[in-house]
């Protein structure tokens, strides 16, 4: 009956998660898709910033990498990169962190380094870029990620950004002020850190999925929230705006829609 | 063993070297065997040209310092330039994996690859430190984390003040920078406008430098006074080559050639298609294809 997919779903949910008075972090990928989807929609005045120097951005596509002309062209400013870690993240200007991640835990540590052993891997993923100095200086973080058994595990094979840790004030007892990851977007549900354990915890599922669905694509023993909504559907308007952005970004990237 | 800083001034190699060379001078007089090469650009920028010319010339055991290896760093390991990769993210942006760069971490092929890891703050923080003549940088960073364990040149310092627990890195201080510049005047100063990354800083930190340029204008005419310009004395070898950083983008000269970037995913999978593709494109070429792959480029983005 739906007709939009779950990706669509995911994007939506994560672009609702932010307010025009945000100052958002953004990385390349679902996260950049939903920020400006949030900016095409309801939060037209956030701040887009991304690590390549960007300050306040108004990309009309999404970029293919993170120093995109497009993101420079439509900036307030571009500041250095050296400027952009120093002054900008390590300097606490940042109310959110948009990350997504290779794996997961269940306390939202991340992985983006490899899987398999650090010296013999199975796989060798790019690593943490900007990632583990984001997780510690934003205000609070959010996670954008499809689930599956492969991605959503019960041990990270290499924690590359740190989400709370193994639970309850580890970030505190770390010396880690902000608040880490407050909000995981996935394609089957919305995640928030239960207020004691910090485990993340489902507090929204998204229309016309199970529970038995979501247990199928978490590596570990998924908790709910006491009180569990139902996330909203995506509006018309929202799923035409992303469809546009989407689009846009294809022509320009010379592929087809 | 606590190495002592030179300052650039006291640094015979780098005075009075700031002059125009063809490409192929540049990189013969400033290159050797065994650097450390620090090439920069943050997505914009990217030297490629002077990579081409790098492998060419057949450089060998090369400490290879990026913060994103990318399309250029995956030709130089794949064509078996480099001994040793020290970055924070390594990928082709937006389309996956650098083949050749796993192929040499993952099976020794051309021939092993040493690699030291960090994060953007860390590099970014690192070049600074470099070019401020510090011998380490120093920033809120690393915390809870495993690269500490697997990287020993990440250290923690206590702030003598505060008692604030900070990471420590050493400062990055290359042998070489190559960086490609939008312009240079006649008097070998550049200038650099768009997304900067650390290409200021990776030549201000370098012992010797190339600046590839699209043009050698004459004066540069009205600008911000806030403009961004590396003075002619602390630049090494200037060439010019337009079209330099294809298929990277320039700002204000042409865009990115993002198809490029998603044909290379297929060219690079397998070890004799890379061969080939850069015998044809590199070796059997010279700096003058950059021009019209450049030129191409941005009329199709008009």
């Amino acid at each position: 009956m739906a007709d939009y997919t779950p990706t669509e779903m995911m994007t939506i949910a994560a672009a609702r998660a932010l307010k025009a008075s945000d100052v958002c972090f953004v990385g390349i990928g679902m996260p950049s898709a939903a920020a400006n989807l949030a900016r095409l929609t309801h939060a037209t005045d956030i701040t887009l910033i991304y690590e390549s120097g960007t300050l306040a951005t108004k990309p009309s596509v999404l970029p293919l990498s993170i120093g995109d002309g497009e993101l420079c062209e439509t900036a307030l400013t571009t500041v250095s990169v050296p400027e952009m870690f120093r002054y900008w993240l390590m300097g606490g200007r940042i109310t959110i962190g948009f990350l997504g991640g290779a794996q997961i835990d269940r306390f939202a540590n991340l992985n983006t380094t490899v899987v398999g052993p650090y010296a013999k891997p199975k796989v060798r993923l790019p690593g943490g870029g900007g990632a583990p100095e984001i997780a510690i200086s934003c205000g609070e973080i959010f996670i954008i990620m499809a689930q599956s058994k492969r991605s959503f595990v019960s041990k990270l094979d290499f924690i590359t950004s740190l989400g709370h840790g193994e639970g309850g004030d580890h970030r505190a007892r770390l010396g880690v002020a902000t608040k880490g990851p407050t909000k995981l977007l996935t394609d089957l549900a919305v995640f928030e850190p239960d207020p004691k354990s910090r485990e993340m915890t489902v507090t929204f599922i998204h229309p016309g999925v199970s529970r038995a669905q979501i247990a199928d694509n978490t590596g570990w023993d998924v908790r709910y929230a006491e009180k569990v909504g139902e996330t909203p559907q995506p509006t018309a308007r929202e799923l035409e705006v992303l469809r546009a952005l989407h689009s846009r970004t294809a022509r320009a990237h010379g592929e087809a829609a | 063993m606590a190495r002592k800083y030179a300052p650039p001034s006291s640094n015979p190699e780098r005075l009075g070297m700031s002059r125009f060379l063809s490409l192929a001078e540049a990189v013969e007089l400033t290159v050797r065997d065994g650097d450390a090469v620090a090439m920069e650009g943050f997505t914009h920028l990217i030297p490629h040209a002077a990579a081409h010319e790098v492998i060419r010339q057949r450089r060998k055991r090369l400490t290879l310092i990026r913060m994103t290896p990318d399309l250029v760093y995956d030709q130089l390991v794949g064509m078996g330039c480099a001994e040793k990769m020290i970055f924070s993210w390594t990928g082709n942006p937006g389309v996956g994996s650098l083949h050749r760069v796993r192929d040499a971490i993952e099976n020794g092929w051309p021939q092993p690859l040493a690699f030291e890891e960090h994060s953007h703050s860390a590099m970014a923080n690192a070049y600074e430190a470099g070019a401020s003549g510090l011998p380490c940088a120093i920033f809120r960073g690393y915390v809870g984390v495993d690269l500490p364990k697997v990287n020993p040149n990440i250290k923690r310092v206590t702030c003598p003040f505060t008692g604030e627990q900070l990471a420590a890195i050493p400062a990055i201080r290359p042998d070489v920078a190559i960086i490609h510049a939008q312009r240079a005047d006649r008097a070998g100063n550049v200038m650099i406008e768009g997304i900067l990354g650390v290409q200021k800083e990776a030549v201000l930190a370098a012992k010797r430098s190339i600046v590839t340029v699209e043009e050698i204008v004459e004066d540069f005419g009205p600008r911000s006074p806030n403009a961004v310009i590396l003075p002619a004395w602390t630049v090494g070898a200037i060439a010019h080559v337009s079209g330099g950083a294809y298929p990277s983008y320039a700002f204000g000269y042409y865009k990115r050639d993002n198809a490029y970037y998603k044909v290379w995913d297929t060219i690079s999978r397998e070890r004799e298609s890379f061969l080939a593709w850069m015998k044809t494109n590199v070796i059997d070429e010279g700096p003058g294809v950059f021009a019209m792959h450049a030129r191409k480029n941005a009329l199709a983005a008009e």
